[in-house]
């Protein structure tokens, strides 16, 4: 029971530090490229885009589909490291 | 064939595809009724879930609402795409993993209490009504501009079709029509974005063509050409907006924590069999989704540029066949303040001639750029796939949330299985007629409302539920203190500052830290979040039996079926 307990805590633990870097990197690329470092990312040019302009409407949504397939990836492999998957 | 023959067509096509979906994945049980038998695939259901989502505002609406805003527009790309990463790392495996069939479900259970179930009825109610009504508003202008019918019959036949699938195959009916709308309705987007954009760049990806040249040789940006309008017109640039930072923050914020918390959407996390599949399945939605969110935007530049090229300084007399058709549908007026016969677009609204609604931009879109008749007939097929899609979702919800969580949980809890299931299909019966009459008489202010949802949802379930799962003390005294003061203050600051039902509207400079009533929903969320964690330190912990559902919830193995208990 006491074993049981345990690996249910470390599961969780590595679980949440995923968690917040994932989502240090949702963070980054919506609300601070796209908005709060806006208008020095558009001193820079992608093509024909200000490049703030394009994470705000372009690259961070693409950021965010790959964000969740690295989630399935890692914790697929975390539940089978503490013998979770099923 | 002429247009009208094409939609006809088309339209006849996909609705009798709905319908023989219905009667073939009809619902035997309350199980089947509420998650569809909790056996969906990861990919249909991210199907389903992507046409869930894609409502007829994102399909008919958003594009033209970017091509008007530029930059601001933003908000509704990133927010409404964002939350998909919330609903997948932070909701979606663990609420699967609870294996109930609602939302007040969840509430209910996790903050044993009714009282927290009730309150969060009437939440999911509220936001699902006002978000429904602007549903069938959108198939009905769909029907009344390509079927010629009147907006009200239009209205009337939606219902009957979403009726016949909703209330006869329930969840199992509705995510097997979301799969078939999907694939219309991401289809009928593409095709015409996938045409202008080769027409105007050379090439074929409009996300690409949007940041390339004009393939007249000229060797301009479109992003260039279109700034360089704009500023002549008057408007801001393009790709710079006008709202504040902060207002853009609270805004995307809002709807991205809204997202994540709207009922319809995660009520589908419950359909799938393990918690593993949920989480695939929402990466896999968003991925659907992801693609109509990133061609919108190029939409609207093209649309944009193709509309100023087309009407700007040019003679009123000499406007193609598309702007007579779409002045006679009101969307489209003009009206020549200056007797010079030349249509003035301009910023300054005392010399502008030009009034344009927003939904032109997709909706005419094929016509401005002169495609094919069959491409436009398929966008009136995909603006009601879109339409339906999410009135059927939302209906869904309402009906469990009344026939489950009211009349089994609350108010008859020895009801038969079969009762509950007639129960479910009479409140969804009454669901559609109550949307429908919304639809044909909307009332003001249900246009303002919809955008309101996402912060009523944001400052309601969210916190409920992020706490619920995070913090295993939170107790049922806290999370209910933090719904009622959470939706209660964004009901306040939407009814002062939107609805004016609070005496005259105030002007923007008094708005609370420079937040517009759309991105009000984020400083409600923060403010459940402060009281519900207060109200917890001076009261009660939780049982030690419901702390150890928390636990088991945050283990993915062993979920099994949404279960009845």
């Amino acid at each position: 029971m006491e074993d049981k307990q345990k690996k249910a805590t470390a599961y969780w633990k590595e679980n949440v530090r995923y968690l917040f870097i994932l989502l240090f990197i949702w963070f980054l690329v919506s609300f601070g490229a796209g908005i709060l470092f806006k208008d020095f990312l558009n001193t820079f040019k992608l093509g024909g885009f200000k490049l703030g302009f394009w994470f705000a409407q372009q690259g961070s949504i693409y950021v965010f589909v790959v964000l969740i397939f690295v989630y399935v990836y890692l914790m697929n492999k975390l539940d089978k490291k503490y013998g979770y998957n099923e | 064939m002429s247009v009208q023959t094409w939609t006809y067509l088309l339209v006849g096509i996909t609705f009798a595809l709905y319908i023989g979906i219905a009667i073939w994945s009809r619902a035997g049980s309350t199980k089947e009724f509420y998650v569809a038998g909790g056996g969906v695939s990861p990919l249909a259901n991210g199907m389903a879930t992507a046409a869930d989502w894609m409502s007829a505002a994102s399909f008919i609406s958003m594009a033209g609402i970017i091509a008007f805003a530029g930059y601001d527009g933003s908000v509704y790309l990133m927010g409404w795409t964002g939350g998909y990463v919330l609903l997948a790392l932070l909701l979606a495996p663990y609420l699967r993993k609870f294996g109930k069939f609602t939302v007040p479900d969840f509430i209910g259970e996790r903050y044993y209490s009714n009282t927290a179930r009730m309150v969060a009825v009437f939440c999911a109610l509220i936001v699902s009504f006002t978000y429904v009504a602007g549903q069938m508003r959108g198939v009905g202008v769909v029907f009344s501009r390509f079927l010629q019918v009147e907006i009200d019959t239009g209205v009337i036949i939606g219902m009957v079709i979403v009726l016949f699938y909703a209330v006869l195959g329930g969840m199992k009916g509705i995510t097997y029509t979301q799969v078939a709308q999907y694939c219309v309705l991401i289809f009928a987007f593409m095709v015409p974005a996938i045409y202008i954009s080769f027409q105007m760049t050379g090439n074929p990806v409009p996300q690409l063509g949007m940041g390339t040249t004009f393939n007249d040789g000229s060797g301009t940006f479109l992003l260039d050409r279109l700034n360089g309008l704009s500023t002549e017109l008057g408007f801001a640039e393009y790709t710079d907006g006008s709202k504040s930072m902060i207002d853009v923050f609270a805004i995307t914020l809002a709807l991205m924590v809204g997202t994540a918390g709207l009922p319809h959407v995660i009520v589908r996390f419950f359909t799938v069999k393990r918690v593993k599949d949920a989480r695939k399945s929402a990466g896999l939605a968003l991925l659907l989704i992801a693609i109509l969110y990133t061609t919108a935007p190029a939409i609207s530049v093209f649309s944009k540029i193709n509309l100023i090229n087309t009407v700007s300084k040019q003679p009123y007399i000499d406007m193609p066949v598309w702007f007579k058709n779409w002045e006679e549908t009101g969307l489209l007026s003009f009206e020549d303040k200056n007797r010079d016969g030349l249509i003035q677009y301009l910023a300054d609204p005392n010399q502008n001639e030009l009034t344009v609604d927003n939904d032109i931009m997709v909706l005419a879109n094929p016509e401005i750029a002169n495609l094919p008749a069959w491409v436009i007939a398929l966008v009136a097929a995909g603006g009601l796939a879109a339409a339906l899609s999410t009135a059927a979702g939302l209906l869904l919800v309402i009906s469990s949330s009344v026939s489950h969580d009211l009349i089994k949980k609350i108010f008859l809890p020895n009801i038969s299985e079969k009762g509950e299931l007639w129960s479910a299909r009479a409140a969804a019966t009454v669901a559609v007629v109550v949307a429908g009459y919304f639809g044909i008489h909307p009332p003001g202010f249900v246009a303002a409302v919809v955008a309101l949802a996402f912060g009523l949802a944001a400052a309601s379930f969210f916190p409920a539920i992020v706490l619920g799962i995070f913090y295993k003390k939170m107790n049922k005294e806290g999370a209910i203190g933090g719904m009622i003061v959470g939706i209660s203050l964004m009901l306040f600051y939407m009814a002062k500052f939107k609805l004016g039902w609070l005496g005259e509207i105030p002007d923007k400079s008094e708005w609370w830290f420079g937040i517009s009533p759309e991105g009000f929903g984020t400083v409600a969320m923060i403010v459940n979040f402060i009281v519900a964690i207060a109200i917890n330190k001076f009261t009660p912990e939780p049982p030690l039996e419901v702390q150890e559902i928390v636990e088991h919830i945050r283990i993915p193995s062993g979920a099994g079926d949404a279960i009845e208990h």
